[in-house]
């Protein structure tokens, strides 16, 4: 019986077990050195913010891994050895495999700055981060301020997160404008506003010089480039991710950023795979990255990878793009491309609407000539997924999605709808007679 | 990560800590129910209509003022900053404190009234006093145990109720169904039957939105007379309890799903959701759990049915001298009724039954068939295998007393804020079963956007685990779900939706989800 061994027990790797589990007998092992059990990584900042325990973050009770004969080992792997199939753990201990899964994840990214290793001085990433975090910022008292240096999605919670205990925070931002590398500029300019909102110093355009130690080794200020010294007790970096790959250094397995893989997921080493954020694709899927660092794409990897596994060789191939995400109090949803006004081709052209108080906006992109949907961004407004994924799969135009719109409004019963306003800007800006029709069941799940 | 400082007290750190306002506000609010507990003591303080009214005033004023302090200065959005680290809504020692409060307050309410000042013949004392002249001026009548608690209980579902829309300031749906049960339970269980017990005397005291099988004694004897002898409204009010539980009901949870009475009407679910909202988090969502809930439940919805056929048929006639029904009629009825729901269960939703559901349902209609059954053999001096009176006494004291009201509310800050509705209440089982199989309410998940970080099933009530779904993409359909929408609302990225949709396609399960290619969905779901 085969024996598949995964390293990482993220959703990547979990997906990956449940899945070959469903379709196989093959003998499981899941080795990761971070948690005993499986947890959604993406909760961390909920257990901080005091809305959940870490145990609540546990999607499957504990009797579940055994029940399915899916067996934990709580170790870290040092060394893989491909030639004679055998990994070595710190301790000494050694796991053989039949085939061998790299789920490892990310690790924050650090560039060098002076002062990166100074205690006090933390990503947000792990478990072990976030038990870092409780012990450099349990309250106002102990850390008087924080400085997050890199403006992604990471950083914004992080941020939020601090606020919740009252500590005052400074949140360095390279862009001229929140996350605008992502968002077009209407977008990327509410959340700047949003920010500021929630009394979060937000200095946009600036970057990080230096990280300053007092006499016992711990942060105490950082310098910017603009020359100001902030004081402070806890450095967030949170300026992106990278795949966690270090100890495969000397593998044999090939190497980019992340672990190479074809579209199979397979390695250039026969039986090694990866999956989830360290996998690094030789060319990226259509407008994706070559590693997405994404919950839902290590996901979407695992349930692939499962069938090849389980001997039904299928390709890594990801549908529709989408994504989401929730600044403060704003949910983000993404389906389809939106491009920045930074990356987006010619083609491209937006149409963007946003609430006169409030902070809600859409923006919809679409092809200048051929008028086809190309995706949208939605705040504060919840859309469904199905319906979004259908219209891209039809090639849809944009005066079909406006026309429809209401059938995609996903936002809980009785909430305010923007469909007629929405629609109404559209027709004004490019000087249509759109109509909207009414919400209908029956196109919604003849859908689904 | 256990290793958080559940210290009780109210000076700590934020997000456990209180501030300025909420503090002076707590301390408003005990000055109101400190002179409730003075009056426990029979001091006398005079006037009581005045005493009771700054009683009151203090109780609610301090309820508002706090949900000010803690809500007013921040954005709309989730508030469940802290929820976790503060002693009351985490099982820390101000919880058990107060649920050990609320218990013996339950236990004194329903065995010991005498303590709290009620006198059967003569002026009450005590609490009870200090209640009197209110209830002098609805229904004309003194107070009793049951006043002071109907009125406490108004009093804090609109108290909590206004804390609550605060916090859910950015969600229409809360705040609308909890207006809903704030009007519910000040109109129909607190001032109409007091009103109507001042017009006509004889009328039972009747919360019209209460219907069997909560009010389990809404066909005994003295009450079917009394609706008999008051004439036309006493028959209109025994005919709508009649069909509210035929009619509106199927009907209205076809239409919506049990939301329209558990999230809407109910004073149970009234309480649970104001009063009871700091303490949701609490409920156990193990597999578990769940079993023993779907046991305890149906277990008491088969105790109140045979209890109220007993009683019913324990003084019914064997002709129609003394009412319409005679004896026969009414077995014969209810065994056709109940044969012909079993039936239609088994022949059209069999599949939909989980196999320990649909054991269950074999075996508890089994039971139901033998009772009856037994009529016929067993004479008419007994009925059943026990005395009707024994087993309406036995239910009155286990499940009216210890369960809704004891353990139901009293374990709030211990158990979660829906024990009683979850684990008890037969209503809600029965209003369960038909949105398990017949209605048109779901929760819809959205695609595959979750991300399995379980606010959903931390936050829900009832102790579903709705990320177990959710992050299957899965739409969340289970009899126990009561509509309070709050899974939906703590979502960070849209994925739940409370809807009444199309039955086709309500049930969908998927073995891999929205955003891999099509080909490798239809070859793992066909497969």
């Amino acid at each position: 019986m085969d024996h598949i061994v995964i390293i990482g027990n993220g959703i990547s790797g979990v997906t990956l077990a449940r899945h070959i589990r469903k379709l196989s007998d093959k003998k499981i092992t899941i080795i990761s050195a971070e948690s005993d059990y499986f947890f959604s990584r993406t909760a961390l900042m909920y257990i901080y913010m005091g809305h959940m325990k870490f145990e609540h973050t546990q999607p499957y009770e504990n009797w579940f891994w055994k029940k399915n004969r899916i067996e934990l080992v709580n170790g870290f792997v040092e060394k893989v050895e491909t030639d004679s199939k055998k990994l070595l753990l710190k301790g000494g201990s050694t796991i053989s495999y039949d085939k061998l899964i790299i789920a490892t994840g990310s690790k924050p990214n650090k560039f060098g700055w002076p002062g990166q290793d100074l205690k006090g001085v933390q990503g947000l990433y792990s478990k072990q981060d976030l038990e870092m975090l409780e012990k450099n910022a349990p309250n106002n008292k102990v850390c008087n301020r924080a400085v997050i240096v890199g403006g992604g999605l990471i950083g914004i919670e992080m941020a939020e997160m601090l606020r919740s205990r009252e500590i005052p925070v400074t949140f360095l931002v390279r862009e001229k404008s929140f996350w605008n590398g992502v968002l077009p500029a209407g977008e990327s300019a509410m959340i700047n506003e949003h920010i500021l909102e929630h009394h979060i110093d937000l200095q946009l355009d600036t970057n990080l010089e230096k990280i300053i130690s007092d006499e016992n080794g711990r942060a105490k200020a950082v310098v910017t480039d603009k020359g100001e010294t902030i004081e402070c007790n806890v450095v967030g970096l949170t300026a992106g991710v990278a795949p966690n790959i270090d100890f495969l250094k000397d593998s044999g397995i090939e190497l980019g950023r992340g672990v190479k893989v074809n579209r199979f997921l397979e390695t250039n080493v026969k039986d090694v795979y990866a999956i989830g954020d360290c996998a690094e694709q030789h060319e990226g899927i259509g407008s994706r990255r070559p590693i997405e660092a994404v919950w839902y794409t290590g996901r979407m990897m695992g349930e692939a990878l499962a069938q090849t596994i389980c001997g039904k060789p299928r390709e890594y191939n990801p549908g529709h793009w989408f994504n989401s995400a929730k600044f403060l109090d704003v949910e983000y949803q993404t389906y389809g491309w939106v491009f920045s006004e930074r990356s987006k081709k010619d083609n491209e052209h937006h149409f963007h609407w946003r609430h006169a108080s409030e902070k809600i906006c859409i923006t919809v992109a679409f092809d200048k000539d051929s008028h086809q949907f190309l995706g949208i961004n939605t705040f504060g407004i919840r859309m469904r997924h199905e319906i979004f994924d259908q219209w891209l799969t039809e090639n849809k135009d944009i005066d079909h999605v406006m026309t429809y719109l209401k059938d995609a409004n996903f936002d809980p019963e009785f909430f305010k709808l923007y469909e007629d306003e929405i629609i109404a800007k559209y027709n004004a800006n490019f000087n249509k007679n759109i109509s909207p029709k009414k919400k209908s069941w029956k196109r919604i799940f003849s859908i689904a | 990560m256990g290793n958080f400082d559940r210290s009780m007290s109210l000076a700590g750190e934020p997000p456990k800590a209180l501030n300025t306002g909420q503090k002076l506000a707590v301390v408003t609010g005990m000055i109101g129910l400190g002179i409730l507990i003075l009056q426990l003591f029979n001091l006398n303080l005079g006037n009581t209509a005045l005493w009771l009214t700054i009683s009151i005033v203090a109780i609610f004023a301090g309820i508002i003022w706090f949900s000010q302090a803690a809500y007013a200065h921040k954005h709309k959005g989730i508030k469940n900053d802290g929820v976790w680290f503060k002693s009351i809504s985490s099982r820390g020692v101000l919880g058990w404190m107060a649920g050990i409060a609320l218990t013996g307050f339950y236990i004194v309410l329903y065995f010991y009234p005498q303590y709290l000042g009620l006198v059967k013949d003569g002026d009450n004392t005590g609490l009870i006093a200090l209640f009197d002249p209110l209830s002098k001026g609805l229904s004309g009548n003194p107070a009793s145990q049951w006043f002071v608690y109907g009125t406490m209980y108004t009093v804090a579902i609109l108290a909590f109720g206004a804390k609550f829309i605060w916090k859910y300031r950015h969600n229409k749906y809360e705040q609308l169904r909890t207006v809903s049960v704030m009007f519910f339970q000040t109109a129909f269980a607190f001032f109409i039957p007091e009103i109507m017990a001042r017009l006509n005397g004889d009328l039972p005291y009747y919360d019209l939105k209460n219907m069997w099988p909560l009010n389990y004694y809404n066909f005994e004897r003295y009450r079917i007379n009394g609706f008999i002898d008051s004439g036309s409204v006493g028959m209109t009010m025994l005919f709508f309890g009649i069909i509210s539980i035929f009619v509106i009901s199927p009907f209205l949870t076809y239409k919506y799903g049990k939301r329209w009475y558990c999230s809407w009407v109910c004073g149970c679910g009234g309480l649970a959701e104001t009063a009871g909202d700091s303490f949701r988090q609490l409920s156990d969502k193990s597999k578990f759990a769940w079993k023993v809930e779907r046991w305890v439940v149906h277990s008491v919805v088969v105790f109140v049915t045979v209890m109220t056929i007993a009683v019913i048929y324990s003084y019914l006639g064997n002709d129609t001298s003394k009412y319409w029904l005679t004896k026969t009629m009414f077995i014969s009825g209810v065994a056709v009724i109940l044969t012909a729901i079993f039936s239609w269960v088994m022949i059209y939703k069999r599949e939909e039954l989980a196999k320990d559901a649909k054991y269950g349902a074999i075996g508890y209609f089994t039971i139901i068939a033998v009772l009856i059954g037994m009529h016929f053999f067993s004479g008419s001096g007994n009925i059943f295998i026990f005395k009707a009176e024994t087993l309406r006494t036995t239910y009155s004291f286990l499940i009216g007393s210890i369960f809704s009201g004891v353990i139901g509310t009293g374990f709030y800050p211990i158990l979660g804020n829906r024990v009683w509705c979850r684990f008890g209440c037969p209503m809600a089982a029965m209003l369960g079963f038909q949105q398990r199989l017949f209605s048109k309410f779901r929760i819809t998940t959205n695609g595959g956007q979750c991300i399995s970080c379980g606010n959903c099933s931390t936050y829900c009530e009832m102790g579903i685990d709705v990320r177990a779904y959710a992050q299957k993409g899965e739409n969340i359909v289970r009899s126990s779900c009561v509509g309070c929408g709050i899974c939906s609302a703590v979502c960070p990225r849209g994925v739940l939706k409370l809807e009444n949709g199309p039955e086709e396609g309500r049930i969908n399960s998927k073995d891999v989800l929205l955003g891999n290619d099509v080909d490798l969905m239809d070859l793992v779901n066909n497969k």
